[in-house]
């Protein structure tokens, strides 16, 4: 593999096979050349990097506990502004902090939250699968409308996920803080690009990252690239970022591909192709719409 | 030798700012909650005032404070945090990774009931729920240990990279003002030195991977080493302890034997009763009665073997909780139990009593009537409660 990619982490890890995680963290951390200490939360990318004796990191790393990336990020701050003042540290190192979906969208959203308005300086990226993976598939608040999982299944009465994602992006956003941006592991340099930004900011930054979960979202393990192109051609999905409050949509598909395009690819979606469930996919891409439009005038409103 | 101190009247609270001000930490990491308050409050005016430069991080929950002091002290920063209550306990969930990682954190506790009903007021409900997380715990009966107990925790947590839980009865200790002796900032300083660590985050070129995931052919030896090291606390502990005399004159152990050389009858209990427990046995004593008391300092880890040893002679003991224990007798009498298990004679008599809760003022009358009935030998194996 690619030494450059590696020096950050180490290509032996027990991620699922086609798993986007290790691209996300090898592509941020690769946008940089600063030495960088990484905060992770409790999730499929620590349980896979750090199994005792053994380490996939070659920087500096933490693991504390499911809901408090950020707050341990704000910790490494607080002690490198410290060491610093009293002499005792030359350079500071980046902060990065990685949190999955649960980690950040629902048990770790009030420690973010913190960081974000006391401005600590660190990078949150949160690599977004859609559910509790590391423990086998439940709901998050980041789970799809009409997603089936092992917490709010299918079932005869039942359509999975009943309620709408949470819009992350503007919570965070409404923090005031001057760099988020919204990617995805198919377009890494689109990703790259965004991860210079970020690390380049000043105070805290984010980076809401989609990763399609081969194991979960239940496709084949050699397609997580063409999921989630799918995810951003049908609009599900829009990469954009937000600088200094002003919203700039990165990729606009040629033609908006139908939501069932994306949706047909993943198990997690199959109950929804049953004539019965007809109607919860044609909501599914009235919200999509919806949301792009707004996501538009977003941009034209600045 | 003539000692550098200086005597000044404060509160608990601000006996423990003060000490907290010359340990002069990197990082403090904190959230409100009474009786704590007023150290944060204390130390964040300090700070105001130009005379420390500690980097102070507001956390928006105890859970953040405790993860960002966390996060500090992997980075090889002196970090240090203050809690009470709900708040200790919403700090539990990493109370045991602060141990684990073998991180040097010193938490002062102003130890409060829990919810519910709420009260606000002194008890050991709080501290008693983390005592077996791996935290060193050490007990205050008044503002001079308050002090004295946070100046000892830095020094004992950074030579043994356990953290340390000062505690103070809240209320009781935390806000009532006595006169105590400070040391000098210097004496305080050289006494403590500056913490050197052996890995940390910030050492760029020797990445370290903290927290690791532990399988079923490690996690079982991580966890012994773990309690190995943690019963070398108590030989660590005094020998602190006595280096501390030296700069202080005050002479501390893992617990205090008050008129206990003589005495038939005996109450082991810890915190801000034992200086009321103490006049009552004065009291007593001068009508002749054989009664003392052992005040437990070090409480966790427990001194079993010695505490047995000082409790041999004794034949009828009560021992007093200030915490309420559903289901199960609570936790100094389980572990004075225990410990008379190293007793050289197993000829006694031990009560367990309850008292104190939710801030209920303990008087000399109630510790009387303890005494009144281990004299009268009404011992049972029933938990009383003295309200
Ligand atoms: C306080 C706490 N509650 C629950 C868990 C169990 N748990 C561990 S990882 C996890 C899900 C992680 O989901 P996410 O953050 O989306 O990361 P992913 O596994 O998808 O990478 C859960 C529920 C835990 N470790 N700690
Ligand atoms: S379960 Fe999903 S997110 Fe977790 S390692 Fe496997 S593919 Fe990656
Ligand atoms: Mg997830």
């Amino acid at each position: 593999m690619n030494k450059i990619l590696t020096d950050k982490l180490a290509p032996g890890h027990a991620t699922c096979a086609g798993c986007g995680i290790p691209a996300i963290v090898r592509t941020v951390l690769g946008a940089m050349d600063e030495p960088v200490i990484v905060s992770n939360a409790t999730g499929c990318l620590e349980v896979t990097t750090t199994i005792y004796p053994n380490t996939s990191w070659k920087v500096p790393y933490i693991h504390s506990a499911f809901g408090n990336a950020a707050a341990t990020a704000a910790g490494i701050d607080a002690a490198q502004k410290a060491l610093e003042k009293r002499g005792k540290l030359k350079k500071k190192a980046k902060i990065v902090a990685f949190g999955g979906d649960g980690g950040t969208y629902d048990i770790g959203l009030q420690a973010l939250s913190g960081a974000l308005e006391r401005g600590h300086d660190f990078l949150y990226v949160c690599y977004d699968n859609e559910g509790y993976m590391n423990t086998g598939g439940q709901r998050s608040g980041a789970t799809p409308y009409g997603a089936d999982t092992e917490t709010e299944p299918a079932g005869d009465l039942a359509f999975g996920k009943t309620r709408q994602r949470k819009d992350l992006m503007e919570i965070v956003k409404a923090h005031g803080i001057s760099y988020l941006a919204e990617a995805n592991v198919a377009y890494l340099q689109d990703l790259k690009k965004k991860a210079k930004k970020a690390l380049g900011t000043s105070g805290p930054s984010f980076l809401l990252v989609l990763q399609p979960c081969t194991n979960l979202w239940k496709f084949p393990t050699s397609q997580y690239v063409n999921v989630g192109k799918l995810a951003t051609e049908t609009n599900f999905w829009p990469l954009y970022e937000i600088e200094n409050g002003n919203y700039v949509i990165n990729y606009v598909p040629r033609e908006r591909k139908p939501i069932e395009e994306f949706l047909k690819t993943q198990g997690r979606f199959k109950h929804l192709f049953a004539e019965k469930n007809k109607k919860i996919i044609a909501a599914i891409q009235r919200t999509v719409d919806d949301n792009w439009k707004k996501l538009q005038k977003k941009v034209s409103d600045i | 030798m003539i000692r550098n101190t200086k005597v000044k009247a404060m509160t608990g609270g601000y006996a423990m700012a003060e000490a907290l001000r010359q340990v002069h930490p990197d990082v403090m990491a904190v959230y409100p909650i009474t009786p704590q308050t007023p150290i944060i409050e204390t130390y964040a005016r300090m700070k105001a005032g130009g005379e420390v430069t500690t980097e102070i991080v507001q956390a928006e929950s105890e859970h953040s404070a405790m993860s960002a002091t966390v996060g500090a002290s992997a980075s090889g920063a002196r970090a240090v945090t203050a809690t009470s209550s709900q708040g200790l306990l919403y700090m539990t969930e990493i109370l045991p990774i602060a141990s684990g990682l073998r991180l040097p954190i010193v938490m002062c506790v102003s130890s409060r009931s829990l919810s519910a009903p709420l009260n606000i007021h002194g008890e050991h409900g709080d501290v008693m729920v983390a005592r077996n997380l791996g935290w060193v715990q050490i007990f205050s009966q008044n503002v001079q240990e308050a002090y004295d107990n946070v100046i000892i925790s830095t020094k004992l947590a950074e030579t043994m990279d356990i953290p340390v839980m000062p505690i103070m009865d809240g209320f009781h200790v935390s806000h009532t003002t006595e006169r105590i002796e400070v040391c000098t900032d210097r004496e305080v300083r050289r006494f403590i030195g500056t913490r050197s660590a052996k890995k940390t985050l910030l050492n760029l070129s020797d990445p370290v991977t903290f927290g690791p995931v532990a399988l079923q052919n490690s996690y079982f030896e991580f966890k012994i080493d773990q309690e190995k090291e943690f019963e070398n606390v108590k030989k660590e502990y005094k020998k602190i302890c006595a280096e501390y005399e030296k700069i202080s004159g005050r002479k501390y152990g893992m617990f205090e034997s008050y008129r206990l050389n003589d005495a038939k009858y005996a109450i082991v209990m810890m915190g801000a009763t034992v200086g009321t427990a103490k006049e009552a046995i004065d009291l007593l004593r001068a009508k002749g009665e054989k009664v003392g008391l052992l005040n437990m300092r070090l409480y966790r880890p427990f001194p079993y073997e010695e505490v047995g040893e000082e409790l041999a002679h004794i034949r009828k003991i009560a021992v007093l909780d200030r915490v309420m224990s559903f289901g199960a007798y609570p936790p100094l009498y389980q572990d004075v139990v225990s410990s008379m298990q190293h007793a050289a004679s197993r000829k006694y008599e031990i009560a367990s009593y309850i008292y104190g809760l939710g801030g209920r003022d303990t008087t000399q009358s109630h510790i009387k009537k303890v005494f009144k009935d281990l004299e009268e030998g009404e011992i049972s194996e029933k938990i009383k409660y003295s309200k």
